[in-house]
């Protein structure tokens, strides 16, 4: 390594380029040289945290991600499933953190872009679009900017492309004031047979490049997300892309056409790091080596730079290996979307990454190391201490329950979405079954009588107060959404948002959440098929709480089956199914009542957890239930405040026996409001109880009775009493703004 | 009964319509932007979209089409011709229907249920409806605001080419009942010879009680029953 002279980039070069100095000297010393700086760019973007996973992959392997109905794990563009009728569900979720916080719409919009190219590269057809988003406190102007900067975005590129947006989350919480957070998942589907991989092959084959033009937008985008943002973050605009979902439209189109064609040898869209990252992925995937004219690649603006061309996030291109007798065939189906293609690279034999700029060779560098050389990062420190137990919050707050109900109701993370998904295009496709504001969006899959319910779930909260029950808590919540429509949960993909994970405590936190995520999955036996990795979001050294966003599909044999959240007929029973306890520690009740998230989250039992399940599946297979609704945010009072919105009609329980029987003294409010998991509000008409209970018992899960379907008042006896329309009220005008 | 549907590059109600034409038992065809042949459609449908990205105006472009030089002259021949939100909005851009569609008065794109009333049956498009029928159609666009001066709007009124009318729930006209602040409420219009219908909400996506609404299905219906009837040229009866 003496030899080597590793002084040469200098600390401002590296900086540039987001690499450490370790990194630069395992570089030089790998290479036996030192790299050009076209070389430490495409280095420093593959290198970075966004493509190479150098801090999560060492633990992201212990997530299971077998089962007998996966048809794809993670490694490809998304994951894919079977779901019968030789059929494949493709799906991932992403994240599109940074760009989204310097600019809203932009940042949004390339977002849901993005996750689409994930999925139509394989071949599907994107059927559903979901969004999970996270801001700082609403009542904040700046906050209020990036919500709707994002929203409009989410339904500018949506909107144009149709594609349907049927559902997703959104909270707001201090812990994203200065760093947003907005994860798009797509689900596609398409024939087993048509299934389309980005693993390139053939030496000589050639490589199209197709769609946009490459502009000098978005340059450094994957490096920009690997690094924490500063004050000096809005001066990094021109590393927010700019979308344009109608060239997206025409590509989808054109790829889809192409879906399955024995003359398209691999497909791989372009997304963090440009062509760089693309082509050696394709390349690396195969086993080959590529090797790239920059000279050939048709530009948007001139005097673009080798590396600018490499580094390029422009958005809505794709990559297409195909032998080169196909070539001319192929640009005939782009061109007559009017898409313009380039033959920008061939595929070598030996594994090799060569970038030339017309007879100039500018880049030579071995593909392994530049794909999966970088240094793995492990933890920075050893586990610190855990906090000190949060001091207990103060009294229990003057309200009565009413108030109570109404505050949670009316409250930005409890209160209806429907200004947000009004503004998108949730029925294009004749496809969504149930709509948003439910539990899962449930979308049929043209030609079966299958449904995909899908869902996507992540309390931060209850991860910062304990990273891998909460990441639990996730998986189990994601999948109660699914469950509640009477679909079975196939398999999820995850989000993973952390702060900055160079310090121990978020290192550990990331560690522990893949832990409870694998946990989960392995009792409910759910593989994870695909997923993102977001870290440094963080600015000035306050970073977000561990945020585990779970994306689930559930796949419904037959949607004439489903089941919805609200009450439906008069006269119905109401029961809980699942446990009764008291536990306000980390809820919304607390957050509104003593503005602290303290204490421990609610206890999980998988075991129960997983039973629980099949005896809602098993009730609603049977035809015994009218509604199932899960019990989140808010405990049993907010659940059943919510089925009667959704089926506009009150209902009367007596929930007050509930605490007797559990014997908890704590009083109504933990009983009312308390978050314990595992549960799910059902109603059902009287003749079905006995079946019910007899159900319950061979599931072993609690089943109680309480109360029953009518009227238009929400009533508990003794504690709330509250007209259907006040609370209609309230929760409709929980996201407007107060001038 | 051969429905002809249109695509423009941009274009996504093209596989919706094609479902619901289906659905009601009859022929779809789809019908390229670049070409001229409207492959012996009896009634051609302008789906929803955003043909061409809509960047500039909604329908501007597409108006230019080469498959819009043989739309309109299938309409101006007494054609069938049927615009369904971009649809509509190109049949505007395109003068084979009065006035234009602006961005929404919310400023705000719209996904939404809505019902309609039915003001006209003396259409081929609303022949099997009853007049003040309430049609649950939903709407979703951005750039749903009808609007037209006091003397187009006066016509339209006069010679009762408002097909539909945004209501409430109860057929009640109110004020403002439109999701995008239409003038006269008004969600549908017909041209003078009343071959040519645009409506802002998506029927097909109103075609089975499983989506929350068939009441769309009346539409598809009512021109098959009057082509079926009449041949392919239904419109000479009518006027």
């Amino acid at each position: 390594m003496t030899s080597v002279q590793v002084a040469a980039a200098s600390d401002a070069d590296l900086a540039e380029v987001a690499l450490t100095r370790a990194e630069y000297v395992h570089l030089v010393t790998s290479l036996g040289r030192e790299p050009n700086r076209l070389e430490l760019g495409i280095v420093g973007a593959l290198w970075s945290e966004h493509c190479s996973y150098k801090t999560s992959k060492p633990l992201l392997g212990t997530l299971p991600t077998q089962g007998p109905h996966v048809l794809q794990g993670p490694g490809e563009n998304a994951g894919a499933v079977d779901i019968g009728h030789g059929l494949a569900c493709v799906f991932k979720i992403e994240s599109h953190n940074h760009p989204s916080a310097i600019e809203p719409y932009q940042g949004a919009a390339t977002g849901v872009g993005g996750i689409l190219r994930d999925i139509f590269t394989m071949g599907a057809r994107p059927v559903a679009l979901l969004d999970s988003l996270r801001f700082g406190p609403l009542d904040e102007p700046h906050q209020r900017h990036l919500f709707d900067g994002v929203v409009a975005g989410i339904g500018g590129y949506g909107n144009c492309i149709g594609v349907p947006t049927v559902g997703g989350e959104l909270y707001f919480d201090e812990s994203y004031r200065t760093n947003c957070l907005v994860n798009a998942m797509c689900v596609g589907v398409v024939e087993q047979g048509r299934l389309t991989r980005a693993t390139a092959s053939g030496p000589g084959n050639l490589v199209l490049l197709v769609g946009a033009d490459t502009g000098r937008d978005g340059i450094h985008g994957a490096s920009f997300a690997s690094v924490v943002l500063d004050a000096d973050s809005a001066a990094r605009r021109p590393a927010v892309q700019v979308g344009n979902p109608f060239l997206e439209k025409c590509l989808m189109e054109a790829c889809l056409e192409l879906a399955g064609d024995p003359r398209v040898i691999a497909m791989q869209d372009l997304g963090a790091a440009g062509l760089c990252g693309s082509t050696a992925e394709l390349a690396h995937r195969g086993g080959c080596g590529i090797e790239v004219d920059v000279a050939r690649a048709s530009r948007r603006e001139t005097g673009m730079t080798p590396y600018e061309v490499m580094l390029s996030e422009s958005q809505e291109r794709m990559l297409i290996v195909a032998r080169p007798d196909d070539v001319r065939s192929l640009q005939s189906v782009f061109e007559r979307w009017d898409l313009h293609s380039d033959v920008v690279a061939v595929i070598l034999p030996e594994q090799r990454f060569v970038v030339r700029d017309g007879g100039d060779r500018v880049c030579d560098l071995p593909l392994d190391l530049l794909v999966d050389g970088a240094p793995p990062r492990g933890a920075p420190g050893p586990r610190p201490d855990p906090p000190a137990p949060s001091a207990a919050p103060g009294p229990m707050p003057s309200w009565s329950h009413d108030e109570a109900l109404l505050q949670l109701l009316g409250s930005p993370n409890l209160g209806s979405r429907a200004s947000v998904y009004r503004r998108y295009d949730h029925q294009v496709g004749d496809a969504t079954l149930i709509l948003p504001g439910g539990d899962a969006a449930l979308v049929r899959v043209d030609g079966t009588s299958l449904g995909l319910a899908l869902a996507t779930d992540g309390n931060s909260r209850y991860a910062a107060l304990d990273a891998r029950l909460g990441a639990m808590i996730a998986v189990c919540e994601a999948a109660r959404n699914v469950v509640a429509t009477g679909a079975k949960p196939a398999a999820i993909t995850n989000c993973l948002n952390f702060a900055n994970p160079e310090h121990a405590d978020v290192w550990w936190d990331l560690h522990d959440a893949i832990d409870g995520i694998g946990a989960a999955c392995r009792v409910l036996e759910i593989p994870v098929v695909s997923g993102n990795v977001s870290l440094y979001n963080d600015t000035g050294g306050t970073g977000i709480d561990p945020t585990v966003v779970v994306g689930m599909v559930g796949v419904i044999d037959d949607v004439t089956q489903r089941c919805t959240a609200g009450f439906r007929d008069d006269g119905d029973l109401i029961a809980l199914v699942g446990p009764v306890e008291a536990e306000l520690d980390g809820s919304e009740y607390q957050r509104i009542a003593h503005g602290v998230n303290a204490g421990l989250p609610p206890h999980l039992d998988l075991d129960l957890e997983r039973r629980v399940h099949g005896f809602v599946l098993d009730a609603i297979a049977a035809g015994l239930l009218h509604s199932t609704h899960d019990c989140a945010e808010g405990g049993i009072a907010i659940a059943i405040a919510e089925s009667c919105l959704l089926g506009d009609i009150g209902a009367w329980v007596g929930i007050e026996e509930l605490g007797q029987d559990a014997g908890l003294n704590t009083g109504a409010a933990g009983i009312l409001f308390g978050e314990s998991q595992s549960r799910f509000v059902i109603s059902f008409a009287r003749e079905a109880l006995v079946r019910l209970h007899e159900l319950a018992g061979r599931h072993s899960v609690p089943f109680r009775g309480l109360g029953s379907v009518g009227g238009e008042r929400v009533c508990v006896t003794g504690c709330i009493d509250v007209s259907l329309a006040d609370v209609r009220r309230v929760h409709e005008g929980a996201l407007i703004e107060r001038e | 009964m051969r429905f002809g549907i249109a695509v423009f590059p941009g274009t996504w109600s093209d596989r919706d319509c094609r479902h619901a034409v289906e659905l009601a038992g009859h022929e779809a065809v789809l019908l390229w932007h670049k070409d001229r042949d409207l492959r012996g459609a009896d009634c051609v449908i302008l789906p929803g979209g955003f043909a061409y990205g809509d960047y500039l105006r909604a329908g501007a472009v597409a108006r230019f089409a080469p498959l819009m030089e043989s739309v309109a002259e299938f309409a101006s021949a007494g054609g069938l011709v049927w615009g369904i939100c971009n649809g509509f909005q190109i049949l505007c851009e395109a003068h084979l229907l009065p006035g234009a569609l602006t961005r929404n008065s919310s400023l705000e794109f719209r996904c939404a249920p809505a019902w309609l009333r039915v003001e006209t049956v003396d259409t081929v498009f609303t022949s099997g409806c009853a007049r003040g029928d309430v049609l649950q159609i939903p709407v979703s666009h951005g750039e749903g605001r009808f609007v037209a001066d006091d003397e187009t709007l006066d016509m339209l009124e006069r010679e009762q080419r408002v097909a539909f009318r945004y209501v409430r729930r109860d057929g009640s006209a109110v004020e403002n009942a439109s999701p995008n602040g239409s003038m006269h409420d008004i969600a549908g219009i017909v041209n003078e010879r009343r071959n040519v219908l645009g409506m802002m909400p998506h029927p097909e996506r109103a075609c089975e009680a499983l989506l929350g609404s068939s009441d769309g299905m009346l539409l598809f219906n009512s021109v098959a029953k009057m082509v079926s009837r009449d041949g392919a040229m239904p419109v000479a009866a009518v006027s």
